[in-house]
């Protein structure tokens, strides 16, 4: 007889009754991408707000392109471009208010130009003469972050500090489909549910992580599916269309500042370009996949949309172009001067006080530099500190 | 306990003890300062240096994190970055090495990388070292990653004093500190007076924790008691040896130990830490770069064996005792004096 078969001896207690601590299908995405230009809710749309936007969109397709023509031209060390998701880009700048903070990556330079950032200051970290070229409590824009994924914890916990506060602010991240992969953005997501900090998750999903197309990526669903696992809600839009874009996130930014909590937006989006200028896209894509996704672009979407609402006037296309150029121009000659270095700043900053070893190393490089001007007065280059 | 301090009510208090009173001090002088790790809450941490803090502060200032370093280290950077001082307590050495990539890519950086717009003022606390019989993963020798990222300060006290003095500068400092804390010392006791803490000289200042003139040790943390010891043992052959207490690994006290050993002529430096890319290899070269002509013996090392950490059964093999030590001295060369 077994222990079980005994009378009276173990009487199993039924568990208590288990069931979701949530219900998840509210946070569920939609199966397609969000649309709206072209569909009958943008008769909705404010004309003000579809033509600032594509104000934004055509200086900023104009940004991606000088600023890939100055990395031809050796002034910018590195460029990735986001030619192609300036949708994202502009809308994700707009969705917030002066008071939130704006945590881009490496690709996301536009974003930070689209939130006021001098784009001279937006490309120092790719031009090299420093990493971050701007203080990043002017704009409220974190340092541009170059490891991936490691700035949406950051974003957490700034957003979670300042409602510790008791101050408005809403935080808004931005990663690309690759970086989902990362075990921080996880991380991210897991302690801004938990804490139901007020921050907005927006992942553009290009289609690569450099050459790994999405599918290697991933086996969910969509990776706004994500979101359901943290319990926040997830959306899914299509990041081609600005209009869309534009709403989603606003309702997240507001959701978040209401105390709703993180929201994690996928923008389905394309990268034209390759990954940066030392990249070579067509050893991993073919021209039909780009042509199909020229097809669909943010700018030209909008244009039909602004066109069949008459809202697209001549001398509008004119102005906006003409603004492009100015502000292409300006950062032409801009970068194209070179930037004042200091080989003493190596030393400058990594301390609030300079240790003593420091000090002697700063004291060897201020010699050298003191001997090399000696030797040729021409490369005076911050000896005289 | 001298009669002295039974006047003044002094009780003998656990390093644990000192170190969670520095945080109540800290935390009660300046709201900015937050705690925040893995069962730092209602437990008081795994070795109860947060002890009491939740109850006294509540949980905005004292948090349970979800079970995720990177995540904890992350979102203290964001934290910090709007003007908080975070102090994050990682639960044991080995399991802090999930947040390196935030440690030495952003904690690390980030003032560098800002030209000083953007300071890291946070403290991550960090129990650290063997000899407690841990299993594997809890009593690793971490310091010398940490002191290999330029950016951070790495301080350790040994004393139960220091513990409380060292880690009230450490959150008040502007830098990131990685503040390690020596687990088997956790529960050594000394006497001493909450009320009026002894203050530190500062972050990356040495001290002189015994004077003598044959040798210098120059020791941190779980090895100063050993280093106090083998010099008591050591006296009785004759030499008389200075113990110089390191307190902080970065800034590294170069006066304090260039000192010492030009007045004795001859170093062992002690620790758990491997001695292959351990903290002594760096001390020893610039010994041996500053005071050459001073020395009357190589510079040597007692260190941990170049191996993972053992099992407690086999640790008391690894770790450095005063028979090693001891053994050290009497081989720096003392022949060729006579």
């Amino acid at each position: 007889m077994t222990v079980l078969e005994q009378p009276g001896s173990y009487r199993p207690i039924p568990p208590p009754a288990w069931r979701p601590r949530t219900d998840p299908a509210p946070l569920l995405p939609d199966a397609e991408p969000y649309r709206v230009l072209g569909t009958e809710a943008a008769g909705g749309l404010d004309a003000g707000l579809l033509l600032r936007l594509y104000g934004h969109l055509v200086r900023g397709r104009r940004y991606n392109g000088q600023a890939t023509a100055l990395t031809r031209q050796g002034r910018l060390a590195v460029y990735p471009s986001s030619a192609g998701q300036e949708a994202c880009e502009v809308a994700a700048a707009l969705a917030l208010q002066e008071q939130d903070w704006l945590f881009p990556s490496y690709r996301d330079t536009l974003a930070a130009v689209a939130r006021g950032l001098d784009p001279v200051q937006a490309l120092t970290l790719l031009r090299g003469d420093w990493h971050t070229g701007y203080d990043p409590h002017e704009h409220r824009i974190a340092p541009l972050c170059t490891p991936l994924a490691t700035q949406l914890p950051h974003a957490v916990g700034l957003a979670h500090a300042a409602r510790l506060k008791g101050d408005d602010v809403v935080a808004l991240a931005m990663v690309g489909d690759g970086g989902t992969s990362e075990g921080d953005f996880h991380e991210a997501l897991n302690f801004a549910a938990v804490w139901r900090a007020p921050v907005v998750f927006l992942v553009q999903n290009n289609g690569f992580a450099i050459s790994v197309p999405l599918a290697k990526q991933t086996a969910a669903p969509s990776l706004a599916h994500k979101a359901v696992g943290y319990g926040m809600p997830g959306r899914l839009v299509d990041g081609n269309d600005v209009a869309a874009v534009h709403e989603v996130l606003t309702d997240a930014v507001r959701h978040a500042r209401e105390g709703g909590g993180p929201t994690l937006v996928e923008a389905v989006t394309y990268r034209m370009d390759a990954h940066t200028n030392a990249d070579d896209a067509t050893r991993y894509r073919s021209d039909a996949e780009v042509d199909t996704w020229r097809g669909h672009d943010p700018i030209a979407l909008l244009e039909q949309e602004l066109t069949e609402r008459k809202l697209l006037d001549p001398s509008v296309v004119a102005a906006e172009r003409e603004a492009a150029e100015r502000m292409a121009a300006d950062l032409r000659d801009r970068m194209n001067q070179d930037p004042p270095l200091d080989p003493m700043d190596l030393f400058t900053h990594v301390y609030a006080q300079q240790t003593a070893q420091l000090r002697e190393q700063a004291d060897m490089l201020r010699a050298e530099l003191e001997a090399a001007a000696e030797a040729d007065p021409a490369t005076r280059e911050g000896a005289q500190r | 306990m001298t009669t002295a301090a039974v006047r003044a009510g002094i009780r003998p208090a656990s390093m644990a003890q000192a170190l969670n009173r520095a945080l109540r001090d800290a935390m009660a002088e300046d709201p900015s300062v937050h705690v925040l790790g893995e069962d730092v809450g209602a437990l008081g941490g795994v070795f109860r240096v947060t002890d009491g803090l939740v109850k006294e502060f509540g949980e905005d200032r004292c948090t349970d994190t979800p079970l995720a370093e990177a995540g904890i280290l992350g979102t203290a950077v964001g934290m910090a970055m709007y003007g908080l001082r975070p102090v994050v307590e990682m639960q044991f050495d080995a399991f802090a090495y999930p947040s390196f990539e935030q440690l030495i890519s952003h904690v690390a950086r980030m003032r560098n990388r800002t030209r000083g717009a953007m300071p890291m003022p946070l403290t991550i606390r960090v129990p650290y070292g063997g000899g407690i019989g841990g299993v594997e993963h809890h009593s690793d020798s971490s310091e010398a990653y940490y002191m290999a990222t330029p950016g951070l300060h790495v301080v350790t006290p040994a004393t139960v004093a220091d513990a409380y003095g060292l880690l009230r500068e450490a959150i008040a400092s502007d830098d990131p500190v990685v503040f390690l804390e020596p687990k088997r010392l956790y529960w050594s006791k000394a006497e001493w007076d909450p009320e009026t803490p002894e203050a530190v000289p500062g972050i990356g200042r040495a001290a002189v924790r015994r004077r003598g003139t044959s040798a210098t040790l120059i020791t941190y943390g779980p090895s100063l008691p050993v280093c106090m010891e083998a010099a008591e043992a050591a006296a009785a052959e004759g030499w008389d040896l200075e113990v110089v207490d390191l307190r902080s690994l970065v800034p590294f006290d170069e006066e304090t130990v260039c000192a010492s050993v030009r007045r004795t002529g001859r170093a062992v430096i002690v620790h758990e830490s491997t001695g292959f890319g351990g903290p002594g290899g760096e001390i020893a070269a610039r010994i041996t770069e500053r005071c050459f002509h001073h020395l009357e013996a190589p510079v040597l090392r007692v260190a941990g064996f170049d191996i993972p950490y053992p099992p407690p059964m086999l640790e008391r093999h690894h770790l450095p005792g005063v028979d090693r030590v001891l053994d050290a001295v009497a081989r720096l060369q003392w022949e060729a004096e006579s």
